[in-house]
């Protein structure tokens, strides 16, 4: 991965002073990268990261306009729909990382899916969640997953979580304006130790103790700020993720399915449990009625 | 048909004649000795005669590029300058981005990458330089240890225990290392082994030599002329002495 700012040499094989074609190559650089009507630019098509923009004055404010992922009914003059709608969390304590997110997708008023994966193996030392715009944090995340993995590669080691989450940030940043939809946390074990990332999509980066994204976040915080101590034992942080992340798909109409938690450990990541909601609700009432009658 | 007009053309026995100029080029500059020892690495460069209206504070030959890692060249001083410029740029790029060092590893791979671009496109000539690099990071298991890189004008890297670039007798030199070098040698003796083997081709004195040591965590410390005279005045009384019980040997028997 070339991280260079510095100006790298511009001409390519071929292009050189012999090259009988190289003045009209020019002159194409010189008309501008969208091209005009006798020439219009080439379309880079499979290039990993190059998008075909609409071909308008302000690519930016129409992308914006029409095809924004909002919450509740702000996209209701489009014609596709985004889904979107979640509520993920995360927090770090003593004992590592918890994860814990929810696995309900709505297009508008419409359920399109119970069982989304929110949570993405990036390796077996990252996590990242999904929350906003279900094809943009997919797409991107697996996009960070490829360049982590490059990482790896080509230093022999494996990516920091705030060299991670910088990448996917700077990402974010460069793609501003056009109407990404991203709140993701980018979480893991490296070598100084657990770090939990909140990555959004006009590029804010921020590290911290604990983060709740989506449109379900406001009713996990409640919970997660009642009960969060970092002493809190492996078993009592998991029901603290569960019991965040229930209430959360209770009240919140765009979040609900299937409870996905995670704990990051200093050796990876462990699976710990895929509960529905549901099945909470119903339990939580039983406890309840049974803490009222002793 | 001469083979070597254009950089991007094979001569037909598998040589890049641009390539192999370059490297003669590399020969012409001054000698660069790179020695790697238990904990730290010494660079150790030859000081060309400055004329005398010359300010010899300008000429620095051994040159930070980042916080840990410095690096030393042998060849042309202009195209040192313009890669040295072009890592520095990277090493600060990288920090941005990974907010992390680049290991002394990154930065050889970085720097090597640059010079193989300049042998495979049209219209640029390969860079005349030959560097040895001196930094820290470049070993997962133990991350502070000083290692030393070297690259050349054809665009390879490789770490290597004790190197020379630069100058007519390079080869001579790095056989006098492979036979004077053993493992784990402590700072002061990989001093002295580095300028052990610049006095074989430079004229004795600390006017003529430059030494950097990088010490274990990355610190840069600069070897002062009294200091680098004081060893040479040892190594030249050990060589009299071996020199006056070899014709005393001769002598007697």
């Amino acid at each position: 991965m070339d991280f260079a700012f510095g100006p790298e040499p511009c001409m390519a094989i071929g292009h050189d002073i012999l090259d009988i074609g190289s003045r009209k190559a020019q002159a194409k650089r010189q008309r501008g990268a969208l091209g005009d009507a006798m020439s219009p630019a080439p379309l880079e098509l499979g290039m990993p990261g190059q998008f075909d923009l609409p071909n308008v004055e302000d690519p930016a404010r129409y992308c914006r306009t029409n095809f924004a992922s909002v919450c509740g009914t702000g996209d209701e003059h489009q014609a596709v729909k985004f889904a979107k709608g979640t509520t993920t969390l995360a927090f770090k304590f003593n004992d590592g990382i918890i994860i814990s997110v929810d696995s309900r997708s709505t297009m508008g008023n419409y359920i399109s899916s119970g069982t989304v994966q929110k949570i993405i193996k990036i390796n077996p030392f990252l996590l990242g969640t999904m929350a906003g715009g279900a094809a943009d944090c997919s797409f991107w995340e697996r996009n960070l997953g490829m360049e982590c993995r490059l990482y790896e590669l080509r230093n022999g080691r494996r990516i920091t979580v705030a060299a991670a989450s910088k990448l996917l940030a700077n990402v974010m940043s460069s793609y501003r304006g056009y109407g990404l939809s991203m709140g993701t946390m980018v979480t893991g074990w490296d070598e100084t130790g657990p770090q939990l990332y909140y990555v959004d999509d006009d590029g804010t980066r921020l590290k911290g103790r604990y983060f709740s994204v989506g449109s379900g976040s406001m009713y996990a915080y409640g919970v997660l700020d009642t009960g969060y101590k970092p002493d809190l034992t492996v078993d009592e942080a998991i029901e603290l993720g569960t019991r965040a992340i229930y209430h959360a798909t209770h009240r919140d109409a765009a979040s609900g399915g299937i409870n996905n938690l995670y704990h990051m450990t200093k050796d990876g990541w462990k699976f710990i449990h895929a509960v529905d909601v549901n099945d909470l609700h119903y339990k939580y009432a039983e406890e309840k009625k049974n803490a009222m009658a002793t | 048909m001469s083979y070597d007009r254009a950089i991007t053309v094979f001569s037909p026995d598998g040589h890049l004649l641009q390539v192999e100029y370059s490297m003669e080029a590399v020969r012409r500059g001054s000698t660069v000795v790179g020695v790697q020892g238990k904990d730290c690495v010494v660079l150790a460069v030859e000081k060309k005669a400055i004329a005398k209206l010359q300010d010899a504070r300008t000429i620095r030959k051994i040159v930070s590029v980042d916080e840990r890692t410095v690096l030393a060249f042998a060849g042309l001083t202009a195209d040192a300058r313009v890669l040295i410029n072009k890592v520095r740029v990277e090493a600060q790029s990288y920090r941005l981005t990974m907010e992390d060092d680049p290991s002394v590893d990154y930065i050889g791979r970085y720097l090597a990458r640059v010079q193989q671009q300049y042998t495979q496109q049209g219209g640029v000539r390969p860079f005349g330089v030959a560097s040895l690099l001196a930094g820290v990071a470049g070993d997962q298991s133990d991350p502070d240890k000083p290692l030393l890189y070297q690259t050349d004008p054809a665009g390879t890297h490789s770490r290597w225990k004790a190197q020379v670039v630069g100058g007519r007798n390079a080869k001579s030199l790095r056989e006098f290392l492979e036979k004077q070098y053993h493992e784990d040698l402590t700072e002061e003796a990989c001093v002295r082994l580095a300028i052990q083997a610049l006095l074989e081709v430079v004229d004795s004195g600390a006017k003529t030599m430059e030494i950097c040591v990088i010490q274990r965590g990355g610190k840069k410390v600069n070897i002062s002329e009294a200091q680098v005279d004081a060893v040479v005045k040892e190594i030249e009384a050990e060589q009299q002495e071996e020199k006056g019980r070899g014709t005393g040997a001769a002598a007697t028997s």
